[in-house]
This record gives C-alpha cells, structure tokens and sequence, in this order.
C-alpha cells in the first residue's frame, strides 16, 4: 500500500502515498515539503514511526489479520526491549 | 512483500548492473576531478597549518577543514577500496531486514534515517571525554590520531563488523566470535566485553560524579531529569501510547526548565544545602539509581530517557558544529606540548606513545561500537551496499564530533585547562594551590591568577572550577565560551555550561543503565550454564541478584575512583582506554578471521593494520601499566613504592597524607594492576586464536562458511546519501510501479 520513501529533498509525499494538496506558492510548497522531511526524519530516527511501520508490514505479510492495538503495540514492543536489552555506547 | 500479487507487470532489477555502476565510477569529468582536487588542496593546505603554524595562535576553522577534507577523501577513495576488495556487497542479495521482517527489530529502514540512529546508538560521552584529557600533549597528536585513526581504524571496524553480522542475520560480536574462533577464543571474548562493559560503566559514573560534585546546580538539574523521565514514561504507556515526538518535545522543555531553574536553587539557602553534595554521596547515589534503573522496566526510565538523549544529542552537536563555524575561536595551546614527550603530565600520566591512542578511544578506535554495529543496526539495513555509508559514515561523523570536543577545550585558557583538570591531590582543591601549582609547571605562556579561576566560577555559576577532573567539566566550559560568544553573552555562560553538564549525564545515566542490563543479562546466561534457572530472564530474584553483582562490580570501581587519593581520573582512565581498544583488537580479530575465511588474504591487511596498531597500542599500554619502574605510570610500581613507604613505618607519602590514604592507593593499584593483566591476557587469547584460525584458512582448513544462506532481493534502495545516475534511474523505475507492485520497506 505505501508508496516509496518520501524524500528529504523533495519532501513531497508524507508517506501514505497522498501528496501536498498544492497550496499556491511554490514557496510555501517548499516550506511545507521541509517541514515533513524534517518530521519523517525525526519520527525515523527516534522510532517514534514503529507503529505505522509495523501496521504497513502486518498488512502486507498478514492481509485479513488485524493487528495489534497502538497500545499494545508498544507494551508488546516495551516488554521486548525488557527481554532483550541493547547496550548504549560510552 | 508484494509475492501474492500476480507478476503481470516484470519488476526491475534488485541492483544497478555491476558494470554499470563500475563504469560509472572510474569515468572521471572534468567537474568531478575539480571538485576532488579542490577537496585534496584544501585539506592538504588545512594540515599544513595546522603542522607547521607555530605563530601565536591559530584559528579553529582549520581543524574543520583538515577533518572534514579528509574525511570526504577516505570515504570516497579508502572506504569504497574496502568496499570493492573486502565487504563485496550485492544488491541482489536480501538483507536479514529484507528476508526475517517482522515488522518489529527486523525492518528494512531508510538509510539516512538508520543512518541518525545508528549514530546516536554509537556517540556517547567517550568522544566527548577522551579529546579533553589528551589536550594536555598539545592538539596535533591528538588531532592526527582521530583523524587518521578514524580513516585507517576505527570507521574500518565499524563498517566490517556491520557488513559481516549483516551477512550473518545480524549475529553479536559475541556470537561471531564462537563460531569463528571456537570455543576459548569465544568464550575469552564473551567474558572480556563483560569485564569491560563493567571497567567503562565505572569510569564514565566517576565522569559524572566530578562534573556534578559540589555543584547544587548540577546535581539538581540532572535529579529533576529522573522523575522528568517517569512521567514520559508514563504518559507514553498510559496516557498517548505511541506519540513519541510529543512527549520528548514535553520532555525537552522540562529540561530547559530543570537547567534554568537550577541556579533559582543553587543561587538559595535551602537549594544549596540540599543539593551541595560531596562526590561520595553522589557515587552512592549514582550506584543505588544504577540498580533500581537497571531493574524498572525498560517503558519507565530507559525509553523515556533514550528519547530525551538522542533529541540532546542531535540537537547539540549540530548547534556546536555551527557555533564553531560561526565563531571560528583562536587556539593559543601549542601544536606539541611538554608533556607530550614526558610521562608525569597532571591529566593522565604516561607518555605520548602509547598512551595517547588509549586516552581518546572514542573519537578514533571504540571497540564499543563493534557491540552496536553487530546486533542492531544490521537487523535493519535495507541493502548490502548500504553499509558502507552506515559503518562507515557514521563512524567519521563520530570523529567529527571528537575534533569538535577538543576544539572546545583548547579554546580555552591553558593555565584554566590544567587547574581544572590536575587532580585535587596537586592542586588542594584551593585557588591558591591550583594556581601555584599550575604556574610551577613551567608552561609557555601560562600565567595563571586566582582572579582567572574566582571569574570563571561564577560566570558558570559554580562556586569553584579547580580539580573538575573527567573531562567533561572543561568540555562544557569549552562550550559555554563558543556558544556564549554566539549568543547571550557572559550572562548565558552559567546556562550553557550546565546545559553541556546536562547533556552528558543524561548520556551517560543511560549508558549505566543499559550497560547493567546488558551485563547482567550476560551473567545470567552464563550462571544459567551451571544453574539453568537462571537462564529465565523474567524470574525475578535471579535478575535481581545479577543486576546486583554487576552494580557491586562497577559501583567498587566508582568508589574506589571517587576516594582514590591520587586523582582518580588520572588513574583509572587509562583503564578505560586500554578496554575499550582491546575489545576493538577482539573485533578486529574476529573480522580477521572471517576475511580469511574467504580465502581473500591479498587484501588482509586492510584489516590487519589497525589490528596490528590496536594490539601493540594496548598490549604495550598494558605492559607500561603493570611492569613500568615510574610509579606514576606502572600500577604495580605505585603499589611497591606505598607499600614500602607503610612498612618503614611512614604516615605520609606523596601526595597521601594519612596511613589510611597509603592503604587505599595500596589497594587501589591492585585492582587496578589486576585489571590491567586480565584484560591483557582476556584480548591476547582471543587474538592468539583468531591469529591461528586465519593460519587455519591460509592453509585451506578454514572450514565452512558462517554466512546465512543467500536469498534473492526483490526491491532496490540506493547506497548511500548521492546517488548516482544509474541508482537514480533504477529508483525511478521502482517509484514508477503501480503501488501495488510496490515493495514494502523502510521509511514509514
């Protein structure tokens, strides 16, 4: 269902395949392209994004099967960490 | 994966064709060979100066350039030579985030997003400590070290590990390590990352334990980040699951608050009673939050102040990178100092060679990160070329973060640098000791005043800036200076430097506690080998009790550095960096080992050199720390030497002033020296027996492969951050696909 990444650069797509419902200047187009890279990038690179990863993976491997709740979702991905800890580095 | 749908449509190619791509890096236009000889000359230009200036000062621009230059040269030339002779990456063959998605730990992953997250797992507090101390040698030692170590060591490490645990379905260092090496070199490898996790635990606790000591702002505003991190916790788990950038950005303005409020506190009668606590109370205090951490679930304390660290981080280093540029300080400390070549230097004693390579890991070589490359950034690479720009991308980026670290504290003033970090023991502790001591080293151009000292304190809001060892106090002066000049004037000095002071601990309170974890999960696995109940990570009280052992087990060290007579910092840190560079002699042995296994032994010495570098580096450290005759650098000489004094009966000695301070340094050298010869011998077993299984594979006995099996990719992604012509078009004609051919991958 997902189309491919949205880019940085471009910033056009906002991941769920919808583009920017074009406001007039190219401008604010811009603005408004930054301004999702920049979240996109973010909500990566922090892991705030593994729900929305693991429903889009659930649905493609698992069509028909509902997936987790968000809030079990991350209980389930919390009590995983529990298990299975990864070190910080110095 | 796109399997159920009928393949009406033919999907392109999983790779860009190898000849193509091939030829598309040996044609060479005349804009590109501009722009690399233009990238050559100006690094070129930046090392000389940096070499040669002798003038009076020299401005910081060009440790920028002499790093970032070199940096865009070894990535594009040595890292794509390893790539080519070593790694062999193929695009066409799946990734384990490709063939074992689950949607959770395996998950294919843009790469300049896994890319910021596996720097931010990588760059800790290390980087940041390691370049402080080893500025007293002057700044060029330590600037070619991490620049040329990070090319030729370090980045090399990072990348291979990666590459290898990759191709093994992203398998531990620890793991590799037992299948490569059998069954001794495996298990002194397991035992060896144990020890050390626990050795690099203790010294980065004693990093914050002198940065916060008898200092009310500090010791509040890191406090306050606890329960700070409890109601992200558990706003995230109860209130808004899920909503991760809300909370860190609630999380964050709280910080500010805590950072601002402190000296509200500090500044009172009640705030500085309650919060003006002495180092051993704070070592406690850092040893009790150390087990009660280590034993909360990971929801409560752990994610909540994980989030926090990498928005710090990020943040951080991007804003120190652009206020260096900006405010482009003059260095006044000479290219080579007078310690260099000596071996009783006030911040860490010992000679340039070796213990230069062992004061800044970090930065140059860290065997940690061969923990971090294998594990968890390869269970979420989307394609094998990727992990060149991952390995070894984000390995400079933390070099360059090294290179702003000592920037930062040789702007400041040499004779404030060495009354900040000689130990109490030379300096009393006092202004006036610190002074006379530090004007009595003979320094070039140091003057030293009191008013120097008493102005700096209470332009940080700190009541005394003598003996602030570990580094990370200097750093956050370093900062205060450059950010200060950029903006808020000296009125923001006080917040600056304890927002450094912040972001540091927060590192490292998070590293404490996920290193007990780790290292109490490794306990129980090993107990579990004898005791098999133990084996049940969930049973309470067998977690408990090894959560326990590891905190006794660093939490002695801390004390033993928090009380140690001698300095503590000085003392312990080489141990620190001898650790950290022998574990990267094991990683580097088990990366041997696999090379060879592939029959490739033309190209073995890419691998070879920092091995050969990382071994003789700690080995002869080690030798130094247990046989060297110069008490101020052999443990075991130190030991004789108080011994001898106790047993003549004497109550004083050196810098020890009572019986009871000679017994502590009596026993403190011992475990010291005995840490020393374990890990020495721990790192020499493993290399003796990589060294044997590559003579194994030389003689064809190698044996098998441990790669998994090769499984066909069915989506492409570029490699790395410019992608070229031919990556271009072949994304474009995935991105063409109607969305229900479209792979499912990284990204969102």
């Amino acid at each position: 269902m997902a189309a491919g990444t949205p880019g940085v650069a471009s910033g056009a797509a906002d991941g769920t395949g919808r583009t920017t419902p074009g406001p007039g200047s190219v401008v604010v187009r811009a603005v408004v392209g930054g301004w999702r890279g920049l979240v996109w990038y973010l909500e990566g690179m922090m892991g705030a994004d593994a729900y929305k990863k693991y429903v889009a993976h659930h649905r493609a491997v698992h069509p028909g099967v509902e997936p987790l709740g968000e809030r079990q979702f991350w209980r389930e991905k919390m009590d995983a960490e529990d298990a299975n800890p990864q070190g910080r580095c110095c | 994966m796109s399997s159920q749908n009928k393949p009406a449509q033919e999907l392109p190619p999983a790779a860009v064709d190898p000849a193509i791509a091939e030829a598309e890096e040996r044609r060479w236009t005349p804009a590109k060979i501009a722009l690399w000889v233009a990238i050559a000359l100006l690094g070129g230009v930046a090392w000389g100066v940096l070499a040669i200036s002798r003038g009076e000062t020299i401005n910081a621009i060009w440790f920028v350039f002499a790093a970032v230059c070199t940096y865009l040269v070894a990535y594009r030339f040595y890292s794509k030579f390893i790539e080519r002779k070593i790694a062999r990456p193929d695009d066409t063959r799946a990734t384990p985030a490709e063939y074992n998605s689950n949607g959770k730990d395996f998950m294919p992953t843009d790469r300049r997003v896994l890319f910021g997250h596996h720097f931010a797992a990588i760059a800790g507090a290390g980087p940041l400590v390691g370049p402080v101390l080893a500025a007293q040698m002057g700044y060029l030692p330590g600037t070619i070290w991490i620049i040329v170590g990070v090319v030729l060591a370090g980045a090399v490490q990072d990348y291979l590990v990666m590459h290898f645990s990759m191709r093994r379905g992203g398998r531990s260092l620890g793991q590799m390590a037992r299948e490569e090496l059998g069954l001794i070199g495996g298990t002194a490898a397991l035992i060896a990352t144990l020890a050390i996790m626990i050795i690099i635990v203790a010294i980065l606790a004693l990093v914050v334990v002198n940065a916060l000591g008898e200092s009310a702002w500090g010791v509040y505003s890191v406090a306050l980040t606890i329960p700070i991190a409890l109601f992200m916790g558990v706003y995230l788990r109860f209130i808004r699951p899920g909503k991760v950038m809300e909370v860190s950005i609630i999380g964050f303005v709280l910080l500010m608050f805590a950072i601002i409020s402190g000296r509200w506190v500090a500044e009172s009668a009640w705030g500085s009673e309650l919060f003006h606590l002495d180092r051993t109370v704070i070592a406690w205090g850092i040893i009790v939050y150390g087990f009660v951490a280590a034993v909360l679930p990971v929801w409560l304390l752990l994610a909540p102040r994980d989030y926090l660290s990498t928005f710090m981080k990020i943040g951080v280093i991007a804003l120190l990178a652009v206020a260096i540029v900006v405010i482009r300080p003059d260095i006044s400390v000479p290219a080579i100092s007078e310690f260099a070549s000596r071996d009783d230097g006030p911040v860490v004693s010992g000679s340039l060679f070796p213990f230069l390579f062992v004061t800044i890991a970090c930065g140059a070589l860290s065997g940690f990160h061969a923990l971090i490359s294998s594990g968890t950034t390869p269970k979420m690479v989307e394609k094998e070329r990727q992990t060149r720009f991952l390995g070894y991308g984000g390995m400079l980026m933390e070099s360059f973060v090294a290179i702003m670290a000592l920037v930062a504290a040789i702007s400041i003033d040499r004779g404030i640098y060495f009354a900040m970090n000689s130990s109490a023991a030379a300096t009393g502790g006092t202004v006036e000791g610190a002074v006379a001591f530090v004007n009595s080293l003979g320094l070039a151009g140091v003057n030293l005043t009191p008013e120097m000292l008493t102005g700096l304190a209470s332009d940080v809001g700190e009541e005394s800036v003598v003996s602030r060892t570990g580094g990370a106090p200097t750093l956050a002066v370093g900062i205060a200076v450059i950010m200060g000049q950029w903006f808020g004037g000296p009125g923001m000095m006080a917040f600056w430097y304890h927002f450094a002071i912040m972001f540091e601990a927060l590192f490292i309170l998070t590293a404490v506690d996920a290193g007990t974890r780790v290292a109490r999960f490794m306990l129980q696995d090993t107990i579990g080998n004898f005791i098999p109940k133990f084996k049940d990570t969930s049973w309470r009280p067998g977690a408990w009790l090894c959560t326990a052992v590891m905190v006794a087990g660093w939490g002695y060290i801390l004390i033993l550095g928090v009380t140690d007579p001698l300095g503590g910092i000085n003392t312990f840190f080489p141990l620190f960096g001898i650790a950290n560079q022998l574990l990267a002699a094991i990683a580097l042995a088990v990366v041997m080992a696999i090379v060879a296994k592939k029959g490739n032994f033309k190209y073995l010495w890419i691998v070879v050199l920092p091995l050969a570098f990382a071994t003789v580096v700690t080995v002869t450290a080690s030798l130094y720390k247990i046989f060297s005759p110069v008490p101020a650098v052999g443990y075991w000489a130190q030991n004789a030497a108080f011994r001898e004094a106790l047993a003549n009966g004497e109550t004083s000695f050196g810098t020890a002033r009572s019986v009871e301070a000679m017994e502590a340094v009596v026993r403190n050298t011992t475990v010291q020296g005995t840490l020393s010869i374990v890990f020495v011998t721990l790192a020499l077993i493993v290399i003796v027996t990589a060294v044997l299984a590559t003579i194994r594979s030389w003689r064809g006995k190698g044996g098998s492969d441990n790669e998994d099996p090769r499984v066909e990719s069915k989506f492409y992604a570029p490699s790395g951050l410019i992608s070229s012509p031919a990556e271009k078009e072949l994304d474009a004609q995935w991105r063409a696909l109607p969305a229900e051919l479209q792979p499912q991958r990284g990204g969102h």
